[in-house]
């Protein structure tokens, strides 16, 4: 079975499950891993977006 | 002076944690199992939370054609890589009985599944560490 996946949704994939990793194993009560994992979730999509961008902008 | 002297008696009195069975048990199930280690202390859901992003990122990787590194004492990004799906215990050695990753495909995506099964490893192994810390009392 061969998964084909898009750059992006790979990055949401990605982020996704990291980003629960991330949040269980870095901090302590249940909120905190809710707000740390959303962070970190924000942090990697954001990063690929503005990565993207510029980019685009220095190909231009 | 008194009080740093006081402090320093303090703190090399406070017992050491007892290593119990339960904290050796949890790191090498979470490392074998992706989430065991938290299940074997009854946290039910980061357990399953844990097994559910370590496994989708590994499956995702294979699906996408990802390379499984085999030991290798060759490239020094070819140990690394190793080292990095070593990580993910029995999925890996699942992968290798079975002889998954091993086709050579010159695709982007099939780059990104070498480097999400490296990741879903190294993300097993910090769950792992964190099995440890609950069954130590480290952490709640």
């Amino acid at each position: 079975m061969t998964l084909e996946l898009s750059h992006f949704s790979a990055v949401l994939v990605f982020a996704l499950c990291a980003s629960i990793v991330f949040g269980i194993t870095q901090r302590n009560t249940t909120r905190e891993m809710l707000r740390y994992g959303a962070y970190c979730f924000v942090l990697f999509v954001g990063g690929v977006i503005v990565a993207g961008w510029a980019m685009w902008i220095i190909k231009r | 002076m008194a009080n740093a002297k006081e402090t320093k008696a303090k703190s090399s009195s406070t017992p050491a944690q007892p290593l119990t069975a339960i904290a050796f048990a949890a790191p090498i199930a979470g490392w074998l199992i992706p989430g065991a280690g938290h299940i074997l202390q009854k946290r039910w859901i980061r357990g399953l939370l844990l097994m559910l992003a370590v496994g989708v990122l590994f499956f995702a990787g294979l699906g996408m054609q990802g390379k499984v590194y085999a030991f290798n004492t060759g490239d020094l990004l070819d140990i690394l890589g190793f080292l990095g799906d070593f990580g993910a215990g029995a999925l890996y050695l699942a992968a290798r009985t079975m002889d998954w990753g091993q086709a050579i495909v010159p695709h982007a995506t099939a780059d990104y599944g070498t480097k999400y099964m490296i990741v879903a490893g190294l993300l097993n192994i910090v769950s792992a560490v964190d099995a440890y810390h609950i069954a130590s009392g480290k952490k709640q």
